[in-house]
C-alpha cells in the first residue's frame, strides 16, 4: 500500500485524537474489558474491574481505556494491542504520565471539576518522591497510585477514600513508619507513633474534627517535603495566628533561625504536639525553657516572672468562681458577678498566647486586667455572703419581738392565775 | 403591799395591757409584712436561665452591629445583620471559652484570642473553634427584644 | 357578760355572728373543756405543738406554690428564682425546710410520750390508730417534699429511697413503678410526687387530722395510769384560756427558733440534678429515715436464702405494724395496770432509732 502524505497525515491526526482525552473519555460503549476480566475466573485480573465501579472516574463516565488505551468495543484479545494504545500497567514516571494527562489539563479538568488543581505533577516533581523518582527512577518512592490507589480512587472527601484525612496517617506511615523501607534512605520512622500521641491526632480522630492537621497539612500534598527550619513558624502559623504573630515579633525568633532551631517545633516538637498547659513554662521540671535557660539569666528569670503571672491569675479566678459559685448554691444572686468574672477567663486565655512574645510586659498587659477582674467578682462573693449574714441581723429584730410577746404572755397567765386563785 | 395603790395597780394591768397588744400587733405585722412582699411579683418576672428580655429598643439596634448582654451569668451576643435580621448566639467561644466579639468590618462574629471567625449562622468557619456558636431564639415583643433558648 | 364596758362594738358583733353561727353553743364546749395538771401535763403540748407546725407547713407550702414549677426543667430554676429574686422567699423557704423537720421532730416525741404514758390505752385505740396514719402520712410529706427542689442530693436520695421498696416480695416492683412514675426516678417522679405532696397528702390528713382532733375532743385528754390511781384530789386546769395561752406560749418560741434557723442555717439549693453523673459520696436519706437506712447496711446480704434487703424492709413493716397493734396487745394498759413490759419495749425502740440514726452520721459512708 502506497500512503501518499494525505492518508500518512490522516493518520497521524487520527492518532493524536485517538490518545486525546476527550476520544478516550467517549470510548465507554461496549465495555468489552470489564465484561472479560471479570469472567475470566482469575482473581488478579477481576478485581480492578470490580473495584472500578466504585471509582469516580467510572461515575464521571471514564473507562479502562482512558487510563490503559486499547480498544473496549473489541472483545478479543487484540483489544490489547498497542498499535490501539495499550500501555498495559505503567509503572514508574508512567504513572505521574497517564494521571497528568487529564489531571493537569485546565481546559479538560474543568468540564468535570473547575475548582480542582492541575498543578499536582508540577508539585509532584518539586517534592523529594517525584525528584527521587525523576532522578534515580527509585521503585521504592511514592507515585500517585501509591496513594491514591489505582481502581477505587474517590475524593479526598468521602471517608471511603484512600486520602481522607483520617486516613492519611496511616498511609504516610505504611512506608515511613517501616524501619525496613526507610533504612536505606536513614529517615528516622518514629513519625507517626509520636503524631499519634499529639493533640492534632486527638482531635481529628477521636473529636471528629477534621480540621485538625495531618501529615500533609504541614508537609503538602503532592509537593510533600519536610518544611525547612525557617519555615515552621509559617506552617504552624496557618492556624496558630494569633501565636505565631507574637512569636515572629519575639527575640526568639531571630535567634532560633540562626541556632539552626526549628521555630515551633523547638518547644512544641514537630509529630509529638501535646496540649499545652502551665507546666511549659518557667523553670520547673516539666518546662520546656529549661532546656536552654536557667535561674541565673535574663531568659530563665522572664520565664519564671511569666509562670509566676499566669498561676496567679489561674488562681484568682479559681477563687473568685469558687466563691461565687458557693453564694450561688446558698441562694444568692450573683449572676451579674458571674457574667462579669467571664472576662477573666479570656485574660486568662489572652495571656496564655501572650507568652509567645516572650516578653514579661506583654503578659503583664493581658494578666493584669484579669486580676483586677477576678479581685472584684471575688469581693462581690465575699459580699454577696455577708448578705447572708444581713439577714441574721435583722431576723434578730423580730426574734426580739417574739421574745417580747412571749413574755408578755407569760407575764398575762401568771396575774391571771393569781386573781384566779 | 403597803405602797401599792389602787391606781399603781390598775397602771400596772393597763401597761401589760397595752404592752400586750403592741407587741401582739407588732409580732403580726412582722409575719405579714414579708407575706405581702412576698406575695408582689418581683421586677424581673421569670427566671433568667431560659429567657431573657433586654432593656434595648429594637429600634436602636443599628444594621451590622452587635452587642454583649447577659444571658443567666453567661454572655450572649445580639447581632442585626447587614440584612436587618435580629440574631443572637451565645459569646462563648466554642475553642477555649473566650468571649467573642462582633466585627462591623468583617461582618461577621470574630474570637480575638485565636482569631476565630463565626459566620452569622454561629458557623464556625476559621481558626480553631471546634464547633459553631448555639443560636437563640429572638422575638420582638412590642418595644422588647426577648432572647430565649430553643426548646 | 364576759366583755369589759368599753367593747360595745365588739359586743355587737358577737351577737351577730351567735345569731347565724351559734357562737355560744361552740364557746360553751370550748370553755367546758379541762386539762388535767399533774406531772406528766407537759407532755401534752406536743400534739398542738405538732399541729403549730403543720399550719405552718400549709401556710408556707401554699406560699411557695405561687412560684414553684413542678417540672425537671424548671424546678430547680424555680426555686433560685425564689431564693434570689423574690422578696423574702429564701424566708418562706427556708421555714418550710425547718419546720417540716422540727415537726417530724415533736410528731416523735407525741408519739412517744403517748406510748410512755399510755394514752393510746382503752377508750383512744382509734385515736391512736388515726395517729399512726398521720406519722405514715407526715414522713411521706417529707419524703415527697424533699425532692421538689430537685437538686442533687435530693435526686439520689430519692433514687435510693424509691429502690427500697423494690425490695418487698411479689408487689415490690409493681409499687416502685407506682411511686417513681415509671421505671427510673425522672421528671415523671417530680410531677407525681409533687401532685401526691400537694394534693393527695393534704386531703388524706386533713381527713385523718379531722378524726383525730375530734376524738382528742371526745375523749379529753388521757392521764397516766399511776396519776389516775393516785388518791390525790385531781388538779384541771380551762383549757381556755390558761392552756391555749401557754400552748400559744410554746408556740411563738417554735416561731422564734424557726426564724433563728432561717436565718443561721439558710436552707441551701447545690447542685441541680444531672440523672447521667454518678452519685456523689456519701448519699444520706432525710434524719428521720436514718435508722432505717442505716439498718439496712449492716444487714448481710443473705439470710437463710432469703435478700438481706428484703428482710429488712419486711420486719420494718412488721415493726410498723407491731407499733400500731399496741393497744390491742398491751392488755395490763387496758385494764388501767402498770405496764412495764410495753415501757420498756417503747424505751428499746427508742434507744434502737437513736442509736442508728447517730451511726448513720457518724459512720464513714464508704464502708
Amino acid at each position: 500500500m502506497n500512503l501518499d502524505g494525505f492518508s500518512r497525515l490522516a493518520g497521524l491526526v487520527l492518532l493524536i485524537v485517538s490518545l486525546s482525552p476527550s476520544y478516550l473519555a467517549a470510548q465507554q460503549k461496549p465495555d468489552n474489558c470489564v465484561g472479560c476480566h471479570t469472567a475470566l475466573g482469575d482473581e488478579r485480573l477481576a478485581e480492578p474491574a470490580k473495584h472500578f465501579a466504585e471509582d469516580i472516574h467510572a461515575a464521571k463516565g471514564f473507562g479502562c481505556v482512558s487510563c490503559h488505551g486499547g480498544d473496549a468495543s473489541d472483545a478479543e484479545m487484540s483489544a490489547m494491542s498497542p498499535a490501539k494504545g495499550y500501555i498495559g500497567k505503567p509503572k514508574g514516571t508512567k504513572i505521574v504520565e497517564v494521571c497528568g494527562r487529564c489531571h493537569s489539563n485546565a481546559s479538560f479538568m474543568r468540564q468535570y471539576n473547575p475548582a480542582l488543581r492541575v498543578d499536582q505533577v508540577t508539585e509532584y516533581y518539586s517534592s523529594v518522591h517525584g525528584r527521587r523518582l525523576k532522578e534515580s527512577g527509585d521503585p521504592k518512592v511514592a507515585i500517585c497510585s501509591s496513594c491514591h490507589r489505582t481502581h477505587s480512587i474517590r475524593p479526598p472527601s468521602d471517608p471511603r477514600s484512600s486520602v481522607h484525612p483520617l486516613k492519611v496517617a496511616d498511609l504516610c506511615g505504611s512506608c515511613h513508619a517501616e524501619a525496613k523501607i526507610m533504612a536505606q534512605y536513614k529517615i528516622p520512622t518514629d513519625q507517626l507513633e509520636k503524631y499519634k500521641k499529639s493533640v492534632h491526632w486527638t482531635l481529628l480522630s477521636v473529636k471528629g474534627d477534621l480540621s485538625s492537621p495531618t501529615c500533609n497539612d504541614c508537609h503538602g500534598n503532592h509537593g510533600a517535603t519536610p518544611p525547612g527550619i525557617s519555615w515552621v513558624g509559617n506552617v504552624c502559623g496557618q492556624c496558630h495566628v494569633v501565636n505565631a504573630e507574637l512569636f515572629e515579633k519575639s527575640r526568639h525568633a531571630k535567634v532560633f533561625v540562626q541556632m539552626g532551631m526549628p521555630g515551633c517545633a523547638s518547644c512544641h516538637d514537630n509529630h509529638q504536639i501535646f496540649e499545652t498547659s502551665d507546666e511549659m513554662l518557667g523553670l520547673g521540671e516539666q518546662a520546656v525553657c529549661i532546656r536552654c535557660h536557667s535561674a541565673e539569666d535574663r531568659g530563665g528569670k522572664s520565664a519564671a516572672a511569666m509562670r509566676t503571672m499566669i498561676d496567679s491569675l489561674r488562681k484568682e479566678y479559681d477563687k473568685a468562681h469558687s466563691i461565687l459559685l458557693k453564694a450561688e448554691h446558698s441562694g444568692m444572686e450573683v449572676s451579674q458577678a458571674q457574667f462579669e468574672l467571664n472576662e477573666a477567663k479570656t485574660a486568662l486565655v489572652k495571656a496564655r498566647a501572650a507568652i509567645h512574645a516572650f516578653s514579661v510586659v506583654v503578659v503583664k498587659k493581658e494578666v493584669d486586667p484579669g486580676l483586677q477582674i477576678s479581685a472584684k467578682a471575688y469581693t462581690r462573693g465575699l459580699k454577696a455572703l455577708e448578705e447572708l449574714g444581713f439577714r441574721r441581723r435583722w431576723l434578730v429584730v423580730s426574734m426580739a419581738i417574739i421574745l417580747a410577746l412571749v413574755g408578755a404572755i407569760v407575764v398575762k397567765i401568771r396575774r391571771m392565775e393569781r386573781k384566779e386563785q | 403591799m403597803a405602797q401599792w395603790s389602787m391606781g399603781g395597780i390598775v397602771d400596772r394591768r393597763r401597761f401589760l395591757n397595752w404592752f400586750l397588744g403592741t407587741t401582739a400587733g407588732a409580732f403580726l405585722f412582722t409575719v405579714f409584712y414579708p407575706i405581702s412582699r412576698y406575695l408582689v411579683p418581683p421586677k424581673v418576672q421569670e427566671s433568667t436561665s431560659r429567657t431573657v428580655t433586654l432593656a434595648l429598643k429594637p429600634a436602636d439596634v443599628k444594621s451590622n452591629t452587635g452587642q454583649i448582654f447577659r444571658f443567666g451569668s453567661q454572655p450572649a451576643i445580639l447581632v442585626r445583620t447587614p440584612a436587618g435580621e435580629l440574631k443572637a448566639f451565645t459569646a462563648v467561644c466554642t475553642h477555649l471559652a473566650c468571649i467573642v466579639q462582633y466585627r462591623n468590618d468583617l461582618n461577621h462574629i470574630w474570637c480575638a484570642c485565636h482569631n476565630g471567625h463565626f459566620d452569622l449562622n454561629g458557623q464556625n468557619i476559621s481558626g480553631p473553634p471546634p464547633r459553631p456558636l448555639e443560636q437563640y431564639v429572638v422575638n420582638v415583643r412590642g418595644d422588647q427584644i426577648v432572647v430565649s433558648k430553643g426548646a | 357578760m364576759m366583755f369589759r364596758n368599753g367593747d360595745r362594738k365588739i359586743e355587737e358583733i358577737w351577737l351577730w355572728l351567735d345569731e347565724r353561727v351559734g357562737l355560744t353553743e361552740i364557746f360553751k364546749l370550748v370553755k367546758k373543756k379541762d386539762v388535767p395538771v399533774h406531772i406528766h401535763t407537759v407532755w401534752y403540748y406536743l400534739g398542738g405543738m405538732t399541729l403549730f407546725l403543720f399550719v405552718i407547713q400549709v401556710t408556707t407550702g401554699i406560699l411557695l406554690l405561687l412560684y414553684y414549677r413542678p417540672s425537671a426543667e424548671e424546678a430547680y430554676e424555680s426555686i433560685q428564682f425564689l431564693m434570689t429574686e423574690v422578696e423574702y422567699g429564701w424566708l418562706v423557704r427556708s421555714i418550710h425546710s425547718w419546720a417540716a423537720n422540727l415537726m417530724v421532730f415533736t410528731l416523735f416525741v407525741h408519739l412517744f410520750s403517748v406510748l410512755l404514758l399510755k394514752a393510746y390505752r382503752r377508750p383512744r385505740e382509734v385515736t391512736w390508730l388515726s395517729g399512726m396514719g398521720l406519722l405514715g402520712l407526715a414522713l411521706t410529706f417529707g419524703f415527697t417534699g424533699y425532692l421538689l427542689p430537685w437538686n442533687e442530693l435530693a435526686y439520689f436520695a430519692t433514687r435510693v429511697g424509691t429502690e427500697i421498696p423494690g425490695a418487698v416480695p411479689l408487689v415490690g416492683s409493681f409499687l416502685r413503678r407506682l411511686l417513681r412514675g415509671g421505671d427510673d426516678v425522672t421528671g415523671a417522679t417530680l410531677t407525681r410526687f409533687y401532685g401526691i405532696h400537694v394534693a393527695i397528702l393534704p386531703a388524706l390528713t386533713t381527713l385523718f387530722l379531722g378524726l383525730h382532733l375530734f376524738l382528742v375532743q371526745k375523749h379529753g385528754m388521757s392521764v397516766p395510769p399511776d396519776v389516775e390511781r393516785q388518791s390525790k384530789e385531781k388538779k384541771v386546769m380551762p383549757f381556755f384560756p390558761n392552756f391555749l395561752l401557754r400552748d400559744l406560749v410554746g408556740w411563738l418560741t417554735a416561731l422564734a427558733i424557726l426564724a433563728a434557723l432561717a436565718a443561721f442555717i439558710p436552707a441551701e439549693l447545690g447542685k441541680k440534678a444531672d440523672p447521667f453523673q454518678p452519685a456523689p459520696v456519701g448519699i444520706k436519706p432525710e434524719w428521720y429515715f436514718m435508722f432505717m437506712f442505716q439498718t439496712l447496711k449492716y444487714l448481710p446480704s443473705y439470710i437463710l436464702g432469703i435478700e438481706g434487703e428484703i428482710l429488712g424492709v419486711l420486719g420494718f413493716g412488721l415493726g410498723g405494724l407491731f407499733l400500731a397493734l399496741i393497744p390491742f396487745l398491751d392488755r395490763r394498759a387496758a385494764r388501767g395496770e402498770t405496764s412495764r413490759l410495753f415501757t420498756w419495749i417503747v424505751i428499746a425502740i427508742i434507744a434502737y432509732m437513736v442509736v442508728l440514726t447517730y451511726l448513720g452520721y457518724t459512720v464513714s459512708p464508704t464502708k
